[in-house]
């Protein structure tokens, strides 16, 4: 009789080898508030020893590539958003740069200045967030939830020039959708006087913590070589001690008018990918400062440009939609995307939160990239991980995994 | 002396002679084309050499073009010499009844993944990777959903019974499915009684 179960089927039957086995295996994630997003590590542990680690990714694979390959180029300024969507508008900003590369479209002086100030309070909200996770994670919740005023002041701001904060979708190919209003810049001012003082009380409460010191130098270290070999990029390059910055090596935006510092570490370790965060952060409020500044040098009708003059790309005026006939086509043809780009391939790549963001765009012509493809850094370094916590404590891989600021919509893209 | 394309060139020629083509400078990036089975090689030259020391890889994909045949599938490899900050690309076209070409991954760890993706979406068989799975989608998906024989899915497709998603199909918002194979708008669906499923 074939429905008759064998004795066999009904036991669990135990893999090969387990028994003997000596080792425990443990799975964190793919929800588990330690890492912070959707992902998972298949850890096996001599007792509270990593033996070795293996990530499993793609729980939030969106195809955004994909994706990509049906939409007119406005259209793909939201995809980006989801990405790392700690700054966003550094995703934003990337692509319409890659698209003006791609356009050869020439940006005022002043809305790079713009542009600058809105990436660099991006960098100053992600590098918080990761941050203050770090200290979350070594067990100091109050210095999260105090920068995280901050934060929220920052998403004011945003909110002031796009109208949203976390997906911001923020400006247009050639500037921003709108002028910056004096609220904007009132926000600002607040936020350069008031941040400063608080990130210092931020690092007073950590940078020389006993405990976070103790919890942080030497978790997860990476040689330059091995951090190099493997791909990192941006911050966590940068604490291993390659002084690699897009922002100096390949300025967009005008970032060579600016003078800033790039920070260093030495090990490669969480205190210093802590360090260079901090001192990042000191430097975008520099950088914040003399772009202010010069906006503030510009005189008569230059101090009102908010954008190139592509009208081609640019979307014509409310008013002018609702009053003139050219305006109507060209409002029509540029959000229904009926409008072809010039044929070419172009990699432009911009500093994000977390190292180069690149963009390797094909066009053949049409209204719609032939190939897009997002080089995410988180994706990239975090590969890197097991050999980062083989052999630690199993709280060090989740200080490694926070302070690698491993973001899964990045990852996942 | 900062390296320049022209000098990068003139060696990948001295070195490897009419096997490397088509040099082409979109947007002042280098970029040329080189016979599938010689990616390594030249990735190692470039690698190893005291002049060129394109020690990064930014990344590598793939593109499909079907229309190209014998040569559907492109890789497409970044390098980065961050010692001159001097970017290259270059492409290999391989058969996509044939995809096999050498991983970098010996070179640089990097490629690991980015290959395993490149697998995933285009079905790129990378020789020699140590561990070439699917790393994004599904391990029983059967197909490389980047190809270009993919569309996206089209709104207003019928084959699709969708009601999870009130879309596709006869079944949209506020509207219910009867016995018979039509639907009839939610609310009024109390006066129909038990032709509803």
């Amino acid at each position: 009789m074939s429905d008759v179960v064998s004795i066999k089927d009904k036991h669990i039957v135990l893999p090969d080898g387990s028994i003997e086995k000596q080792t425990t295996t443990l799975n964190l994630g793919p929800i588990h508030p330690a890492t912070h997003c959707i992902m998972q590590n298949i850890l096996e542990m001599d007792g509270e020893r990593v033996v070795s680690a293996k990530q499993t990714i793609g729980y939030i694979h969106r195809a955004f590539e994909k994706i990509a390959e049906r939409r007119p180029l406005y259209q793909i300024t939201p995809l980006t958003d989801r990405m790392n969507y700690c700054s966003s508008p550094i995703n934003n900003m990337g692509w319409h740069t890659t698209c003006e590369k791609l356009l050869k479209i020439k940006i005022p002086k002043r809305v790079d200045y713009l542009r600058v100030i809105i990436m660099e309070l991006a960098r100053i909200a992600d590098h918080l967030i990761c941050n203050s996770i770090v200290g979350v994670d070594t067990g100091a919740f109050t210095g999260f939830l105090y920068v995280m005023q901050y934060r929220e002041l920052i998403y004011e701001i945003w909110e002031e020039v796009c109208g949203s904060r976390l997906t911001t979708n923020i400006g247009r190919i050639g500037g921003f959708e709108r002028n910056f209003n004096n609220t904007s810049f009132t926000k600002l001012e607040k936020f350069l006087d008031e941040y400063p003082r608080v990130l210092k009380e931020f690092e007073n409460l950590l940078m020389r913590n006993r405990i976070f010191m103790e919890r942080t130098i030497g978790a997860g270290p990476i040689s330059a070589e091995r951090a190099l070999n493997y791909g990192f990029t941006g911050p966590n390059l940068r604490a291993a001690g390659v002084d690699y910055d897009v922002r100096v090596f390949s300025p967009y935006c005008s970032y060579e008018d600016f003078e800033f510092t790039v920070p260093v570490g030495s090990t490669g370790d969480c205190y210093d990918r802590f360090l260079v965060r901090e001192q990042e952060m000191w430097q975008s409020i520099e950088i914040i400062k003399q772009a202010y500044q010069k906006i503030q040098e510009f005189k008569g009708a230059e101090a009102e440009v908010y954008h190139a003059d592509v009208p081609e790309y640019y979307l014509p005026p409310k008013e002018d939609v609702y009053t003139k006939m050219e305006a109507l086509i060209w409002h029509f043809k540029i959000i229904m995307g009926e409008i072809n780009m010039p044929p070419g391939e172009v990699y432009n790549c911009v500093e994000g939160g977390n190292g180069e963001l690149g963009f390797y765009l094909i066009s053949d012509g049409g209204r719609t990239p032939y190939r897009l493809h997002f080089r995410r850094p988180c994706f990239i370094y975090y590969q890197a991980f097991e050999e980062l916590v083989r052999g630690s404590m199993l709280s060090d891989t989740v200080i490694t995994m926070s302070s690698l600021n491993l973001i899964a919509g990045e990852m996942d893209s | 002396m900062s390296l320049t394309n022209d000098r990068i060139k003139e060696r990948l020629i001295e070195k490897f002679g009419e096997q490397v083509s088509n040099f082409e400078e979109p947007y002042g990036m280098l970029t040329f084309e080189v016979p599938k089975d010689m990616n390594l090689k030249l990735m190692q030259f470039l690698y190893d050499d005291e002049e060129l020391k394109f020690k990064f890889l930014t990344t590598l994909c793939a593109v499909h073009y079907p229309d190209n045949k014998g040569r559907e599938l492109a890789m497409v490899y970044h390098l980065h010499n961050l010692t001159d900050n001097i970017r290259i690309r270059f492409k290999a076209y391989l058969d996509i009844n044939k995809p096999d070409i050498f991983t970098a991954t010996k070179l640089f760890e990097a490629a690991n993944w980015l290959e395993r993706e490149t697998y995933d979406f285009y079905g790129v068989n990378f020789i020699g990777h140590p561990n070439l799975k699917r790393i994004l989608n599904v391990d029983e998906m059967d197909y490389f959903p980047m190809r270009k024989e993919y569309p996206l899915e089209d709104q207003t497709r019928k084959d699709k019974d969708d009601e999870m998603f009130g879309r596709g199909g006869s079944i949209g918002y506020g509207t219910v499915k009867t016995n018979d194979d039509t639907t009839i708008a939610e609310s009024e669906k109390d006066n129909v009684g038990d032709k509803l499923v």
